[in-house]
């Protein structure tokens, strides 16, 4: 661990109750669900500027927890870097949204939603952002197929034609 | 379900001001198909009159699902998806990608590799920032900047395709190392590039920088502050635009970035005429990298020699039964990755590119996760819109320099 970060950690350590570990040098801590919006802005006041990315892992099909939902951290003033995970239920997978806090956070929260189902509770405008407004299911999630083509060969063109979905005549 | 999607006023009212409710504004779609929204970018725009009141960026046309593709391929046949992710960035996309296998192996990287990946990223964002001088000026009206910047930017596609056989999507980085050595034209047809560009920066300097005309065009367009850039996510020339002195090859260098001599060009006024000044001087400091990789660049091999990651170079397959073991379980079932994930970023030209990988310990990624600078940027221009005009708005978003693959994945 960058020795400039471990002050930060032990303080969010003991702030939050957790154990931070870490893997090929990225420092992750995880935190309750309830509290992620305090440690949001515990990490804003602590000069972390930048929300690099938020996204999510399915772990399907594991229920409780089946998502893990991934903040990443990055600090410009002090050249540092950190991620938080939330464990998330797969029953009514929510999480509290911190668009207040990290304003980019907007757009990640849709595409959390459009993409694994996860919503962002207090979210200002969570409408899909990838996906088509109408779209059913959520794509990320590993209980959602891959989809393919059925390849057509000469012998088999009109058979496989008739249940190929697209705009006929 | 109805078979037309429907989205009326009422639905939108969160995001519009209510002068839109009563039709004293009017709401007008601009894109997906509009030659400057550089490629299929929908705003809905609230206008009075001319003047931007609000705009909302409707994203996702294309949208390709590489993320989830890449959950179904081995970790080396993911990779050729990543091309196709910021199509002007493909080498970068690579060295993203390639970086986060490598730190999730903990696998090395021989020294020649790393400075050839070095050349091949630093060449690719100077024809990145020549696709994006070239339309941006052209939104401004300025036709013939265009031409040039193409011409240029030829060139340095004909070096990709000398060392990869391909113009774009070239897949050159490979995890471990490289696909094979450059060839013996390289370091001419490179050491030709660079003696040459030097004055095509200028030319362009020369119709631009004090070009009266693009100065009405871009002067105080579009500004942001730094604070508001920070907290949008904003990231790469945008942001040193604002006064940020943040550049991942500074301050956090990999691929031997440290060994190198450059600036990091910034500006504080924010607006459109500051991104150019720090794209186009950008270009220059890439040149002194690439001169400086090529000067030092080391002799040896270009391949990790962990021969369960890395295949084994062609001449050794024919004489050792190991090599050969290796071969097939690597091109049939993959190698399997221990189970972690990680996190790791480099700078592309138009920002942080961020690649979060996941394994569960088998041959494929469980998870991957692109973190596209435009993604972000995006998010800003609402903000850096507002107040001005239809004609303004357009030179804001060539200034963003966003690409729709890098969005919508």
């Amino acid at each position: 661990m960058e020795e400039k970060l471990q002050p930060i950690v032990q303080q969010l350590e003991q702030a939050f109750g957790v154990q931070a570990s870490e893997y090929r040098g990225d420092v992750t801590l995880v935190i309750p669900r309830e509290r992620i919006v305090e440690a949001c802005q515990k990490m804003k006041d602590l000069g972390f500027e930048l929300l690099s990315a938020l996204t999510a892992v399915d772990y399907w099909p594991e229920e409780n927890p089946r998502f893990h939902v991934i903040y990443q951290f990055t600090s410009v003033s002090q050249n540092l870097r950190l991620g938080f995970r939330v464990p998330v239920p797969g029953v009514q997978p929510t999480v509290p949204s911190v668009a207040h806090i990290y304003h980019n956070a907007n757009w990640r929260e849709r595409e959390l939603w459009d993409m694994f189902g996860v919503k962002a509770e207090g979210h200002p405008d969570l409408r899909r952002i990838l996906m088509p407004a109408d779209w059913e299911g959520h794509p990320l999630r590993k209980d959602y197929p891959l989809g393919y083509e059925e390849p057509q060969f000469t012998f088999n063109f009109d058979e496989i034609d008739v249940r190929k979905p697209y705009a006929k005549e | 379900m109805p078979d037309i999607f429907e989205v009326t006023v009422d639905d939108l009212k969160h995001l519009v001001s209510e002068r839109a409710v009563t039709g004293e504004t009017m709401l007008l779609n601009m894109g997906p198909q509009h030659p400057s929204t550089h490629g299929v970018l929908r705003l809905l725009l609230e206008l009075d009159g001319e003047t931007v009141v609000n705009c909302i960026p409707d994203i996702g046309f294309l949208h390709t699902g590489i993320e989830k593709n890449m959950e179904a391929k081995t970790y080396q046949k993911a990779e050729v998806m990543t091309d196709r992710l910021d199509y002007l960035n493909t080498v970068g996309n690579n060295l993203a990608y390639c970086m986060a296998v490598e730190k999730l192996l903990d696998l090395d990287v021989p020294p020649r590799a790393q400075a050839i990946r070095v050349i091949l990223t630093e060449l690719q964002r100077i024809a990145s920032h020549l696709v994006w001088l070239g339309t941006a000026a052209l939104d401004v009206a300025a036709m013939s900047t265009f031409l040039y910047c193409f011409r240029e930017r030829e060139d340095i596609l004909d070096i990709l395709e000398l060392v990869s056989g391909q113009r774009m999507m070239t897949t050159y980085i490979r995890p471990g190392g490289l696909w094979r050595d450059v060839p013996v034209e390289f370091e001419a047809a490179v050491r030709d590039f660079l003696k040459m560009f030097p004055k095509r920066i200028d030319q362009y300097e020369a119709l631009l920088t004090r070009n009266p005309l693009f100065l009405d065009r871009t002067l105080g367009i579009g500004k942001i502050s730094a604070e508001e850039a920070l907290n949008l996510g904003v990231t790469g020339p945008l942001l040193r635009a604002v006064g940020v002195k943040w550049d991942l090859r500074k301050a956090r260098p990999y691929s031997g970035y440290e060994q190198y001599e450059f600036e990091v060009p910034t500006r504080t006024e924010g607006d459109v005429y500051a991104r150019y000044l720090v794209r186009v001087q950008e270009m220059r400091e890439s040149l002194k990298i690439v001169e400086q990789a090529l000067n030092k660049l080391p002799m040896g091999p270009v391949r990790s020699n962990n021969r369960k990651y890395v295949p084994p170079p062609r001449s050794e397959i024919g004489v050792s039964m190991e090599a050969l073991i290796h071969h097939f379980k690597l091109w049939t079932e993959g190698f399997n990755a221990p189970k972690g994930y990680v996190y790791s970023a480099v700078e592309s030209p138009r920002g942080e590119l961020g690649v979060y990988l996941e394994s569960d310990g088998g041959p494929h990624p469980y998870r991957v996760h692109w973190r596209t600078p435009s993604f972000d940027n995006l998010q800003a221009l609402p903000l850096m819109a507002k107040g001005h005009l239809i004609a303004d708005l357009v030179a804001i978003i060539g200034s963003i320099d966003i690409v729709l693959g890098d969005i919508d994945r």
